[in-house]
């Protein structure tokens, strides 16, 4: 396993007492996976994807641990972290690409990061350098230039490629597409995947709330919500047969190329998240469910309902010990 | 008959950059938007699109070319007139925490309406027209009157401005990337009531950069691409047939649930935007040559040259100065549309 | 009409934050009160106000437990500290006691003119500048600048030699009208910032006139930061006021604080060890401007919630 987190929960310090952003996640990924981190805003995401990396001064850890590469990660210890940073685990924060020091070059930011990162053999990252920008379409003269000099996509590929040039093993990405056009984003996400297949990065967690972009480059999907993990499945059977009334609503509510309103009336999802704050008994998805009934008021566990297919609803766990009750050529006292 | 009429508006900023001069925004835009139409007008950044908004919202002027509204030049109006022809068409901007003012509570979009258009109406009456506009965009009064902004979500922000855009009863709704910043499941919404609307006979211009949602919404689409017409008709023979390169590749690059991303093989004319071609160097793979492709694309879209930004503005000077994007050298007179079918028009290659 | 530097607006996430929906409607308090609940716990902006308000009181006040006249000789000069003259008198006879607290009023008297002239001023011509931008601009800057550039000081003395009599108010208006420009350019750099934002555009749309937009809109944006300027102006206006007094360029047959260390200079009250002459104006003036200064730095940490210490 190259990834493995286990049972984490990560709080936000605030004024009014602490506030759980993720709850009790776990999931694991293989090497050379890249897993999609969906939900909507306030589901936890980013604070899940940053936690692995990066846990600044309002966050805490409140339970759990993390493992990359069967090494467990100290989260909450920023200075061990430090030495992990960029080399075991790397981080494209959010608005990254508005991020970059408008007073030093993008060379000189690069050269920085080696220095801090007090790597020996600068020659052999310089010429990696150039073969990686080279690879996505930039030209050398990138390096001796601004940020302002670059349009929204170049900034977010520099950004990318700093963040790898010392081939972590896990890429966490956080909103990398959502700022850019749809042309660039496809540059960009198509980088990731390239970057993943050349083996710069073992793998990968995407972070965003656009399902469409990560049906193109993940291989598999977690949903979030209210800090909890809804479902998670392969790409291609999340899309085509998700489980989870919320990801069932989610897919539902998105326009494809070509569908009119008059053809067809989309819905969004009654409701709002509830706040993380004071959040609900149960699972919290029941109050905007369209299935939800007396059980949900216990919170439903992430389980496995299919190899590979994990999900935290009671309706499909009710589902699937129907359908294991009846399936056909079971020994009778093996029935559940 | 309300109309909103472009014809062959142009947009100039002065150059800042090494070579000085001017660079065109907007090259003899010309469209109609009609009464109970919806027009989506599709572009990525650096095209133009929220130029267009701004102009015939009267916050920015042309630099030449016309805008008629019901048959009178908008650039006539001033004053009293101007405020009129704000009672007529409204805008809601991309970033709905933006448009509100920090300082004060979020209902405040309200009352500047009120203080302007309707301040001999009682308390009671105009209670009742802020309730029946909160219930169009369905909005629980409870829920948004009496707080600030920051106590509101994005949804709730927006419907708040776009009720806000119906208790001046306009005809006409300037909808600059009003989905982007909501949730997937507070887009629809938002969506679904800007169907509703254009029912009920409001005119919409919907700008966007989000194909798929430029689609599900409006009637007739126009693609722009620095500053021009690239292809203009009815939505369906758009996206069901289109012809210019452009639009091909914007459909291409569209990120769909069901179907992956089609590796188009590499044309170096589609890029060419001023006669530039594309010499890329090797990158091998099939994957390498669409990064190449969309690479190339984004590069020569973007151009090298980069406006600054407020710099200017506040070291001195203060001129008007094209926000952040980069410009490309183009030429002022855009390619010619000729007519492919019956409403739908096709721009010459550039 | 966004003036962000990406491509396309990045989805929801400033705006829900953590505590989503419902929680956050009823938990966060409007946020004029959040200011006064921090300020009130600020240790320096409570330091400074309070030592600050304890001095005008002082001013206000103190003089009239004065027994002398500030120019009225006692006849008994270098008397030391003591019960009958609390400050002790100098070399003149002159009550110290009378002339702090008199002195005191006048250096606060003004310095408050002085920053009230400044601020008007600037305020017009920044906003003028920063709002309608283009040649309006250029000429405000050409004369802000210019003004920045002529020495106050020999500007003063030219103009102070043709008067027979300085005022105080001539004292006050000479220190505005020649400390605006530091106001000017702060709001006009404000003001040019914030007249691009969307909220600005929207009160356009609602049919709104420049003056009401500059006034409602964008002033109470820069309420902060035009507090802290004018505080420190308020400051600066003192210890201009008494640099002139200092040098006898301050107003005639007025006691001021650097008019009495400008006496004790002239009387070699330091040679004679007369520290009651020279030590007091010189603390007080030190204080009322460090309070002012203190005060300032913790406003700005009450305004700026990331230079707060948690």
């Amino acid at each position: 396993m190259s990834v493995s987190v286990e049972k984490l929960s990560v709080a936000y310090r605030s004024r009014r007492g602490d506030v759980t952003a993720v709850d009790n996640v776990s999931f694991s990924l293989a090497d050379g996976e890249i897993m999609g981190l969906a939900g909507e805003s306030g589901s936890g995401k980013s604070t899940l994807g940053n936690a692995l990396v990066y846990l600044d001064a309002r966050m805490k850890t409140t339970g759990g641990k993390v493992a990359v590469d069967g090494r467990e990660l100290p989260i909450s210890d920023n200075n061990a972290m430090r030495h992990r940073r960029m080399t075991e685990v790397s981080l494209v924060p959010q608005y990254a690409m508005s991020a970059l020091t408008p007073t030093r070059k993008i060379g000189k930011l690069i050269s920085d990061l080696l220095k801090s990162h007090h790597v020996k053999d600068k020659d052999a990252v310089y010429t990696e350098l150039s073969r990686r920008l080279a690879l996505i379409g930039l030209k050398e003269d990138v390096l001796g230039k601004y940020s302002f000099e670059l349009s929204g996509g170049m900034r977010q590929r520099v950004t990318i490629i700093m963040s790898t040039l010392l081939n972590p093993s896990l890429l966490v990405a956080d909103e990398v597409t959502s700022a850019l056009d749809v042309s660039t984003q496809r540059a960009v996400g198509e980088m990731l995947v390239e970057f993943r297949d050349r083996g710069y990065i073992k793998s990968a967690i995407t972070i965003t709330h656009d399902l469409s972009i990560l049906a193109q480059i993940a291989d598999s999907i977690a949903i979030m919500y209210a800090g909890r993990l809804a479902e998670r499945a392969p790409t291609s059977v999340l899309v085509d047969s998700p489980l989870h009334p919320y990801t069932q609503a989610l897919l539902a509510s998105l326009p494809a190329v070509g569908v009119r309103h008059d053809q067809v009336t989309l819905t969004g999802i009654p409701g709002r998240p509830p706040s993380l704050a004071n959040p609900p008994s149960g699972c919290r998805f029941r109050e905007r469910c369209p299935f939800a009934f007396a059980k949900c008021t216990e919170t439903p566990p992430f389980e496995e309902i299919k190899p590979g297919h994990l999900v935290a609803c009671w309706k499909v766990s009710q589902e699937q010990a129907e359908t294991a009750a009846t399936a056909p050529g079971l020994p009778l006292k093996e029935q559940v | 008959m309300t109309t909103l009429k472009l014809d062959q508006v142009s947009k100039l900023y002065p150059s800042t950059t090494r070579g000085g001069g001017l660079t065109p925004a907007l090259r003899k835009v010309s469209f109609e938007l009609k009464p109970g139409e919806v027009i989506s007008m599709i572009g990525e950044s650096g095209s133009g699109k929220t130029t267009i908004g701004r102009i015939l919202l009267r916050l920015t002027k042309p630099t030449s070319g016309t805008v008629t509204f019901d048959g009178r030049d908008i650039a006539s109006y001033s004053g009293r007139g101007l405020k009129d022809y704000y009672q007529q068409v409204q805008g809601v901007f991309p970033d709905p925490f933006s448009s509100y003012n920090p300082v004060y509570r979020a209902d405040r979009v309200f009352d500047l309406v009120r203080s302007s258009y309707f301040p001999q109406v009682s308390d009671k009456e105009w209670s009742a027209k802020i309730e029946a506009a909160l219930d169009a965009v369905a909005l629980n009064p409870g829920d948004v009157l009496g707080k600030y902004p920051h106590q509101l979500s994005g949804g709730q922000q927006q419907r708040l401005l776009i009720a806000r855009a119906l208790l001046l009863d306009v005809k006409v709704l300037i909808a600059d990337e009003v989905i982007s910043m909501l949730d997937a499941s507070t887009r629809v919404d938002v969506l679904n009531l800007l169907v509703k609307l254009k029912r009920q006979g409001l005119a919409i211009l919907f700008i966007t950069h989000d194909l798929s949602l430029g689609n599900y919404v409006s009637d007739r689409t126009i693609i722009l691409r620095h500053g021009a017409i690239v292809e203009m008709g009815a939505t369906g023979k758009i996206f069901g047939n289109p012809q210019h390169d452009y639009t091909k590749m914007l459909l291409t690059a569209v990120p769909e649930l069901h179907k992956k991303w089609q590796h188009a093989p590499f044309d170096p004319d589609l890029v060419s935007a001023n006669g530039a071609t594309a010499a890329m160097g090797s990158p091998n793979g099939k994957a390498a040559t669409a990064l190449a492709h969309a690479s190339m694309l984004d590069e020569i879209t973007h151009g090298e040259q980069v406006v600054k930004r407020d710099l200017r503005a506040v070291f001195g000077g203060g001129r008007a100065v094209a926000s952040g994007k980069s410009q490309v050298a183009v030429a002022l007179e855009p390619p010619a549309l000729h007519e492919f079918e019956p409403d739908h028009l096709v721009a010459e290659p550039e | 009409m966004s003036e962000s530097v990406s491509q396309a607006p990045a989805p929801e996430v400033a705006t829900t934050g953590l505590l989503g929906g419902s929680a956050r409607v009823a938990a966060a308090p409007p946020k004029r009160n959040e200011f006064i609940y921090y300020g009130l716990r600020n240790p320096k902006l409570l330091f400074g106000l309070t030592v600050e308000v304890l001095l005008v009181l002082a001013a206000i006040i103190a003089p009239f437990f004065a027994k002398y006249a500030p120019l009225t000789t006692t006849n008994m000069p270098v008397q030391h500290p003591g019960s009958t003259f609390w400050l002790g008198t100098d070399l003149n006879g002159y009550d110290m006691y009378s002339q702090l607290t008199n002195g005191l009023r006048e250096s606060y008297l003004i310095g408050a003119l002085g920053a009230l002239f400044a601020t008007i001023v600037g305020l017009v011509i920044g906003f003028l500048a920063g709002w309608r931008g283009g040649w309006l601009d250029e000429i405000l800057q050409l004369i802000t600048n210019v003004l920045v550039m002529i020495p106050s000081l020999v500007l003063l003395i030219v103009i102070g030699s043709y008067l027979t009599s300085r005022s105080i108010l001539f004292e006050g208006t000479f220190i505005g009208l020649t400390t605006w420009p530091w106001v000017a350019r702060a709001v006009r750099a404000q003001t040019f910032s914030l007249r691009s934002r969307e909220y600005v555009d929207l009160a356009r749309l609602s049919g709104k006139r420049p003056v009401s937009i500059v006034v409602k809109e964008i002033a109470p944006n820069m309420a902060s930061y035009l507090f802290l300027v004018i505080i420190l102006l308020f400051g600066s206006s003192m210890l201009i006021a008494a640099s002139y007094d200092f040098l006898g360029l301050g107003p005639s047959q007025t006691v001021s604080l650097g008019y009495m260390m400008n006496q004790a200079a002239s009387n070699s009250a330091l040679f004679y060890h007369m520290w009651w002459v020279f030590i007091p104006p010189g603390a007080v003036l030190t204080l009322m401007v460090f309070a002012l200064l203190i005060a300032n730095v913790g406003l700005d940490e009450v305004f700026n919630p990331k230079l707060r210490e948690q």
